[in-house]
């Protein structure tokens, strides 16, 4: 089965991560711009990190037969930096042109602060005037009051809710967003978003149209194995297979191709991998190292360090 | 160096791209195309330059060029050891947007093209390194080149590297040397760098022959191709090492020190290949080239 995790900051993953998940059939992964747990104090720092993401993270994915995608935005935690906010504004139409950037986002709210309203409005514009799709981060505290506030702003500026994506959903808030006609993405996480357990319960009772889930693994406690785990526990418990895959693939594919940016035929008619091909200097792989070659590789000796 | 590419036709070169793209494109697109063109010369505000090189690809597609002969010949003509030949279209138009960005004043040139490089996603980075030996101000871009070296992305490295002559004609002694090495380094070939042999040196003989040893200690194998930009610098110093070469089970590397061992002048390569007359015949007979070597040798690996 192939799976999509529309969701996953790869920047702060290693390689082992791509390679485990390439193996449990992830084929895709969106990597909203967001922050890094470490605030930003520059613009500078903002431009090296979109430039890290449509760049850098993107070759490195592909190195491990995984095509990478992302979507650039301020978030709603640095929108509260006035300079910083100002000066990233004016960078993100340098980004959001470029190939395989499918969204604005993430952004929405995090304290529900004037300077997060502010930037989220003006980023929804920019959106409009683009003509891009959004991706919002619900917050985490004031969940429900945040996510209806982002979907009434989305209206207000005259989106369609079917070109927009609310992540990080819960039991409480599904009903709202589901109705009002929205991508309604579950964020698997341990600890403070959803358990797959839960989500199995969620997929029995509302069903799967214009749901989908995604790990949104990242520097903290996370796992980038979310989606295609969660996949296998619905198996388990009963869902079918067609449900499972539009959970865990087509629906978020449906949402992000109407970009434009993110096409099917990317990861079917990608060619082999080879990093002989396209090996790179000094970090994914180091000099003398064997490359790896898909079918190729035969069962090796685990403790041998070559 | 030679000198005729410092005098670079830019109207010409814009005319030509024009030609290339308009029997490539769709009406639309290529109006699309040359709207912006027309934009990016004259006022365009930065937003829209940066936006428009990185639309390029929506309107244009990412085929081959498949340049013909005759256009490929056009190629050279306009600049000496131009070669666009594995260009894609989107390629193309990216270079004429940024020859149209270099219509206006030098300093407004510099500043987005240092923009557009940092700030540019792996196809804009290809396309903007393709593009170094068709600009304008070839001297200043010099920096620029060797940063490209320097990217760990290996489709951006090679950009830079191969198929391109601004390397050659550029680049200062180390940097050159860099492009070689990484190229060992990354194990892309040899053959596909402009210039490889004019550019050879003594010091990136010893720096390829130090590097061999470092990784026959390694117990790795070692390019046939290396021996190319050793061999004029052949002599008793660094014999034994190709003699090493010349006993390899492989005839490929075999015939690797031979045609690096012809190209040296030194008494001491003369008399050692009168000890490998097979080897030299059989090179002789089977046409063999360093382009086949680098080639057979790709294909292999
Ligand atoms: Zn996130």
């Amino acid at each position: 089965m192939m799976f999509i995790d529309p969701h996953i900051h790869m920047i702060s993953r290693t390689t082992d991560d791509y390679k485990a998940m390439y193996e449990a059939g992830v084929v895709a992964v969106i990597e909203p711009a967001f922050w890094l747990g470490q605030p930003r104090t520059n613009p500078g720092s903002m431009l090296d990190y979109f430039s890290m993401i449509v760049g850098w993270e993107r070759f490195r994915a592909s190195q491990f037969g995984i095509q990478h995608y992302c979507t650039i935005g301020l978030n709603s935690k640095e929108a509260n930096n006035e300079k910083l906010a100002e000066e990233t504004m004016e960078l993100l139409p340098r980004y959001a042109s470029k190939e395989g950037v499918v969204a604005i986002g993430e952004i929405g709210y995090d304290d529900m602060t004037d300077l997060e309203d502010r930037y989220f409005r003006k980023q929804v514009e920019l959106a409009k005037k683009m003509d891009m799709l959004v991706l919002i981060h619900t917050p985490h505290r004031n969940k429900k009051q945040g996510t209806l506030k982002s979907m009434d702003v989305c209206e207000e500026h005259g989106l369609d809710p079917s070109k927009v994506i609310i992540d990080h959903n819960n039991e409480e808030t599904i009903k709202d967003v589901l109705e009002r006609g929205y991508w309604t993405a579950f964020t698997i996480y341990p600890g403070t978003k959803m358990g797959n357990e839960r989500m199995v319960e969620i997929v029995k009772e509302y069903g799967t149209e214009r749901i989908f889930i995604d790990s949104a693994a990242d520097w903290g406690h996370s796992d980038p194995l979310g989606v295609p785990k969660t996949a296998k526990l619905m198996l388990q418990r009963g869902i079918s297979e067609d449900d499972v895959k539009k959970v865990c693939y087509q629906n978020a594919l449906d949402a992000y191709s109407q970009s434009g940016q993110m096409n099917e035929n990317d990861w079917l008619n990608r060619s082999k991998i080879d990093q002989r091909k396209t090996f790179s200097g000094n970090t994914v792989l180091r000099g003398g190292y064997k490359p790896y070659i898909e079918d190729e590789d035969d069962a090796k000796n685990d403790i041998i360090i070559e | 160096m030679s000198t005729d590419h410092q005098n670079l036709d830019l109207k010409k070169l814009r005319n030509s791209i024009l030609q290339w793209l308009k029997e490539r494109l769709s009406d639309e697109s290529y109006d699309k195309i040359s709207t912006m063109s027309e934009a990016l010369a004259g006022d365009a505000e930065d937003w829209e330059v940066y936006s428009s090189l990185s639309a390029v690809p929506r309107y244009t597609g990412k085929s081959p060029l498949e340049l013909t002969d005759d256009e490929l010949k056009e190629a050279r003509n306009i600049r000496t050891g131009w070669d666009p030949s594995q260009w894609s279209v989107d390629q193309l138009a990216r270079t004429l947007l940024l020859l149209s960005i270099a219509e206006r004043d030098k300093d407004e040139f510099f500043d987005k093209l240092e923009k557009l490089f940092i700030s540019s996603d792996m196809g804009e980075a290809e396309a903007l390194y393709q593009s170094l030996p068709v600009l304008p101000y070839p001297d200043e871009l010099k920096d620029r080149a060797a940063e490209g070296i320097r990217s760990n992305i290996t489709s951006v490295f090679t950009a830079v590297a191969q198929r391109n002559p601004y390397p050659a004609d550029f680049l200062d002694e180390d940097a050159w040397n860099q492009v070689v090495l990484k190229s060992l380094f990354v194990q892309t070939p040899l053959y596909l760098i402009v210039g490889i042999d004019r550019r050879a040196n003594d010091k990136l003989a010893d720096i390829l022959v130090e590097y061999a040893h470092e990784r026959w200690s390694a117990g790795r194998e070692v390019s046939p191709e290396l021996w190319r930009p050793v061999g004029p610098f052949i002599d008793e110093a660094n014999l034994e090492e190709i003699e090493k070469v010349l006993n390899h089970e492989d005839t490929l590397h075999r015939q690797a020190a031979i045609l690096a061992l012809s190209a040296s002048e030194s008494k001491a390569a003369s008399n050692l290949i009168k000890k490998y007359q097979d080897v030299l015949h059989n090179v002789h007979k089977q046409e063999i080239n360093w382009h086949r070597i680098g080639e057979q040798y790709d294909a292999a690996r």
